[in-house]
């Protein structure tokens, strides 16, 4: 049963660790709204924190919009973030597992990748930084879905 | 408080001002406003006692808006006029509040103080000429819409700090350290664990490490819903900790989702002990400390 995508589409201030709790929860939501299983909620849910947690931290803060898809009879779930920060000199190192320019683990991009299905950065430096990623709900055959 | 400078009810004193007018107006009606107002849904809910207190707390209120009337910025909710009633309205409203009214409602109710006070003023003075009567009218109307505002800024302040205060609880309340067994202790983690938040974890579990002397602490996550990366990390500081104070830690309640999901991010959680679930934490800890559990068989208790 998939819903409406009514109160999918927002608008979410990155501006605190209170604002990172209030995308979790709005992406929550939107995905199981969306007829998203639990599995790929807590995917989209996961990734959304690294990649607000990211907007926040190096960003220093944005914004998410959250945007319901329609593909035939999936629903899909696109989310952006956007911040106009320092940007990131060097994308290609940035998605590396292990790397950091904080004092994080260096997993939040490129596992933020691995955990939705389709993803796209763009990065000026000086500029800011925008990230794309999609999930779609049901889709068949479903990929990268072990039992 | 009674300002003796300001005439009267003198029609033939045209340099008053319709805010001195309703400065001296309400300090001359101070009795009748204040009981008219004990009757009000406003007071005579709160003071439920006695109909003196209602009255009491009306004439301070009264007190205070002659004041702001003398200073002459009856638009301000910043006069200072409102400072010494500010504290008896937060806790008027706050009654208000918990009997289950909106905001909306109480500010519904400040609105009802208005119009008996406007209809004593009409009253008091039947020979002004109708331009001033109107002006003086119009000051008293934006004087009471100003209390309005200050009772709903207090309000709104009243909220802030139950705000800051439950989540001040939250940090502790969150967090309870369980004895299991004698040497084991238990972390149940529930909702979001921030920074904030596993800094607490991290110091009360290492304090009842050591007076609990526990040799094994469980960190149960079933209750967290999101485990990200910083989320990991926190959790593998605590274990690095727990075990530097020479416990072993166990991370228990593993749903299958956040497995899956830790896989795809990356995260190696090879060097922490995690679990299924507390109950297999428990049987772990058990088993490490040489107490493992066996069951009781119809011709005694018995080693299996």
């Amino acid at each position: 049963m998939s819903g409406t995508a009514a109160g999918v589409e927002a608008r979410l201030p990155i501006r605190s660790d209170l604002d990172l709790v209030w995308v979790r929860q709005h992406v929550r939501q939107a995905a199981a709204t969306l007829g998203f299983g639990l599995v790929e909620q807590t995917k989209l849910v996961t990734a959304a924190s690294e990649l607000a947690r990211n907007t926040l931290v190096y960003g220093g803060g944005g914004e998410l919009r959250a945007v319901p898809l329609t593909d035939g009879r999936a629903q899909g779930l696109r989310l952006v973030f956007s911040d106009s920060g320092p940007g990131i000199p060097d994308v290609e190192q940035a998605l590396r597992d292990g790397y950091t320019s904080g004092g994080g683990l260096g997993m939040g991009l490129g596992g933020a990748r691995r955990l939705v299905h389709e993803f796209a950065i763009d990065s000026t430096p000086g500029a800011g930084t925008t990230v794309t990623v999609t999930s779609w709900a049901a889709r068949t055959p479903r990929p990268r879905e072990e039992p | 408080m009674r300002s003796e400078a300001v005439p009267e009810h003198d029609a033939a004193a045209p340099q008053a001002s319709p805010t001195d007018e309703v400065g001296a107006f309400l300090n001359r009606r101070r009795e009748q406003i204040a009981q008219r107002w004990a009757d009000e849904p406003l007071f005579r809910a709160v003071f439920t006692v006695s109909r003196d207190e209602a009255v009491e707390a009306g004439r301070s209120v009264v007190d205070a808006l002659a004041q702001v009337a003398a200073s002459g910025r009856v638009e301000d909710s910043d006069s200072a006029g409102f400072t010494v009633v500010r504290e008896q309205l937060a806790r008027m409203t706050a009654a208000r509040s918990r009997s289950g009214m909106s905001t909306a409602q109480v500010s519904g109710e400040v609105d009802a103080l208005r119009a008996p006070v406007v209809n004593l003023l009409v009253a008091d003075l039947p020979d002004v000429p109708a331009e001033r009567l109107r002006e003086s009218t119009e000051a008293l109307t934006v004087l009471m819409g100003t209390l309005r505002l200050v009772v709903m800024e207090t309000a709104l302040t009243e909220v802030q700090s139950l705000i800051d205060r439950q989540q001040m609880q939250l940090l502790e309340v969150a967090t309870p350290i369980i004895r299991l067994w004698d040497g084991i202790v238990a972390v149940p983690l529930i909702g979001t664990l921030d920074s904030a938040r596993s800094q607490v974890v991290m110091e009360t579990l290492l304090e009842a490490v050591v007076d609990q002397q526990a040799r094994y602490a469980i960190l149960d996550i079933t209750g967290v819903p999101t485990v990200d990366s910083l989320v990991a990390q926190h959790l593998m500081k605590t274990v690095a900790a727990v075990r530097l104070m020479g416990a072993e830690c166990v991370v228990s309640g593993i749903r299958p989702a956040i497995a899956q999901t830790i896989v795809h991010l990356g995260l190696d959680l090879g060097t922490v002990i995690t679990r299924a679930g507390l109950a297999d934490a428990l049987a772990y800890a058990l088993h490490g400390l040489g107490a493992d559990i066996v069951h009781a068989t119809p011709g005694g208790a018995g080693h299996r």
